[in-house]
């Protein structure tokens, strides 16, 4: 055993870097749930966004380009959703599922080709002198832009939704669809919009594993991700702001788990392969436990809408 | 108001709850030629190689028939405790789990009689699968009663920390004395006492197919005739109704997680000790998951979930078929399998919702 070895500064950087596609993944879900909708299709989409991302990046050798068809073919699988969900009124929980197990299928189909392919990578910002402060520099300002993209991401949602006109239409369309009716918004193509940046978000994050995480394709390899996304939606309460720490927070464990793994720890390897989805049932536990009762959740969320008239 | 309008039927269509799932798998053959065309391979030879030479291509048939069943029994056996669930709106999803965690609890019971000759070895073995399988879903099912966990979530997450657990012990304490060092369990096959073998030559069955059919005739039953069958119908319908008719929401939901934990655990338990034979690091399969897409395809009905099974089963088999004729990658059979769950939910708004055309009020 050598615990030595583990470098704490080391540790917060790869955690940053962990978390990534947990926030994009997570904070997608946030908007399209706090719209009403439950897409439990995240681990689907993630993944058809892992290899769509891989695939563009490693044909055209852009990374960038990866990341924006890596959102499009998220937000591609998303509109399936949006359609059986919001057109043909089918029971979202089913839908979310057929989406998991489609996008399983089909990335591993498309991935074939590209197993044992090493994607271009993506480069570090270099942020001037942030990245030359002593500690923090090497800790924080030595990313990739998808890190920093999330954070802004982060920002971007929580101010969206509490300061805008769109944010609050949004939101009442998740709280109460037939009122947001009645008041004349159309509550379909608002949860389009929100089911399609979810689906987005998605596959952007399910890139930043495949292109930056790992980097290579293997089958399934967002590997529960996209689970462990949607129950830091419930951990933060449907707050953006929270979101950021549920996904450091898991970040920071499957993170350490991989170090004591790699040291040498004399806990079975199973044990802490297993550490995060333990972790992140105990802690749904403790926040559902203490949510009880109070209203949380948006109001309509799962519930179908159909205007009948 | 928009050309095309859905209309709420009083009650749901007859006709189109049998005719949806026949018309899904129809356009998921469609669909699916499109997808293997796409992939370079005649569609035509595909969708028959799937769905017809497992049952009638003379030189494929004999191997491939009793297949049939053997596939089909652990589907239909986790379905039918899905169904049950789903039509209450509870929720489990980490079947897969349960079913992994019943053949480890079961396996190691045989494997604790280890090499004692004795008829009781088995019938406790199927007890110890269905007793651990509940016990794994009771873990959500607890946690949902005593404090409101997403059932869910919590479900799911368990299927990744079983397959750590099935992990270890494949590696540790089950692991063959006598194996030479080689991850897995004895094999459970050549164990008479513990083993479950082919009952009818050539047919595939085998006792987990018996417990199958037999779930199939006691959910009939539980739905149609019993009291809680029509509480579990009530509560999924209409919640509100259901607690004034003095149905106990926490009661129903860990009977609902515990049926269906329960036979998920013993669909491991006879697939550990037949098919399968042994507890390995990929004994699991994915029959959890697709379960779950048997369960809507049968319309969470006891029949047509025996009807949904054997067609499953059937795409797996076909499926390895055109892998092995076609050269058809496996992973092409998960996506369409995934794609008749797409269009078996679309269609599905024919049986509730009424389609009409053209503008203004309709008669």
């Amino acid at each position: 055993m050598n615990l030595g070895a583990i470098d704490p500064v080391l540790l917060i950087a790869s955690l940053m870097v962990a978390a990534t596609p947990i926030i994009l993944a997570a904070l997608g879900e946030l908007v399209v749930e706090k719209s009403g909708v439950l897409n439990l299709g995240v681990e689907g989409m993630m993944i058809t966004g892992a290899i769509c991302g891989f695939a563009v990046a490693v044909e055209t050798g852009s990374p960038v380009l990866g990341f924006v068809l890596a959102a499009m073919g998220g937000a591609a699988l998303a509109l399936i959703f949006a359609l059986l969900t919001q057109y043909l009124l089918s029971n979202q929980v089913a839908t979310g599922l057929a989406l998991t197990l489609f996008g399983l299928g089909i990335s591993a189909m498309i991935g074939q080709a590209y197993r044992g392919v090493k994607p271009p990578a993506t480069a570090k910002l270099n942020l001037g002198p942030l990245g030359d402060i002593p500690v923090l520099g090497r800790m924080v300002f030595s990313h990739d832009w998808v890190v920093y993209f999330a954070l802004v991401l982060v920002a971007g949602v929580w101010a969206f939704l509490k300061y805008t006109r769109g944010g609050l239409i949004l939101r009442a369309v998740g709280e109460n669809h037939d009122a947001a009716h009645a008041l004349g918004y159309k509550v379909v193509r608002i949860r389009l919009a929100a089911i399609a940046f979810g689906g987005a978000c998605a596959g952007m994050g399910g890139a930043y594993v495949s292109l930056v995480r790992v980097p290579q394709w293997t089958d399934g390899m967002t590997a529960g991700a996209g689970w462990i996304a949607l129950a830091i939606v419930v951990f933060a309460s449907w707050r953006a702001g929270r979101v950021l720490l549920g996904a450091y927070l898991f970040g920071g464990i499957s993170v350490l788990q991989l170090n004591l793994q790699a040291a040498g720890v004399p806990v079975p390897v199973e044990i802490l392969s297993m550490s995060p989805f333990v972790v992140t049932i105990i802690v749904l536990v403790f926040i559902s436990a203490r949510q009880k009762g109070a209203a949380v959740a948006p109001a309509a969320l799962g519930r179908i809408f159909h205007a009948s008239s | 108001m928009s050309v095309i309008r859905l209309e709420r039927r009083a009650a749901p269509s007859r006709f189109w709850s049998v005719a949806t799932p026949i018309l899904a798998v129809a356009l998921t053959m469609i669909a699916g030629g499109v997808m293997f065309a796409l992939l370079g391979k005649d569609p035509v030879a595909a969708i028959r190689t799937i769905f017809w030479d497992p049952l009638f291509n003379t030189q494929f048939a004999a191997y491939s028939r009793p297949q049939l069943l053997v596939k089909a029994g652990p589907l239909i056996l986790i379905a039918i405790g899905l169904s049950l669930g789903f039509r209450a709106g509870v929720w489990n999803i980490g079947a897969e789990g349960q079913y992994i965690i019943g053949a480890i609890c079961g396996a190691a019971v045989g494997l604790a009689f280890y090499p004692a000759d004795l008829w009781i070895v088995f019938p406790l073995m199927v007890i110890a699968g269905a007793l651990g399988g509940w016990a794994w879903a009771m873990i959500p099912g607890l946690l949902r009663t005593r404090f409101n966990t997403n059932e869910i979530l919590v479900s799911l997450l368990l299927v990744y920390v079983a397959e750590q657990i099935l992990a270890s012990m494949a590696l540790g304490l089950l692991r063959n004395p006598e194996g030479g060092g080689f991850p897995g369990s004895r094999n459970l096959q050549q164990y008479a006492a513990a083993s479950n073998p082919e009952l009818i030559a050539g047919t595939g069955m085998h006792w987990g197919v018996v417990a199958a059919f037999i779930a199939v005739i006691f959910a009939y039953v539980l739905l149609t005739r019993h009291i809680t069958g029509f509480h579990i119908r009530l509560a999924g319908q209409s919640p509100r109704a259901a607690r004034f008719a003095g149905v106990n929401p926490a009661r129903l939901v860990l009977l609902c997680l515990g049926v269906s934990g329960a036979l998920a655990g013993m669909a491991g338990l006879f697939e550990v000790t037949g098919p399968a034979g042994q507890i390995s690091i990929d004994f699991n399969v994915g029959y959890g998951f697709t379960a779950i897409i048997v369960a809507f395809l049968g319309r969470l009905h006891p029949v047509g979930i025996l009807l949904a099974g054997l067609l499953m089963a059937l795409t797996y088999i076909g499926g390895e078929l055109a892998q092995f004729m076609l050269g058809l990658p496996a992973a092409a059979i998960q996506a369409f399998q995934g794609m008749l769950l797409f269009f078996l939910l679309a269609v599905d708004v024919m049986t509730n919702y009424r389609i009409r055309f053209g503008r203004g009020a309709a008669t």
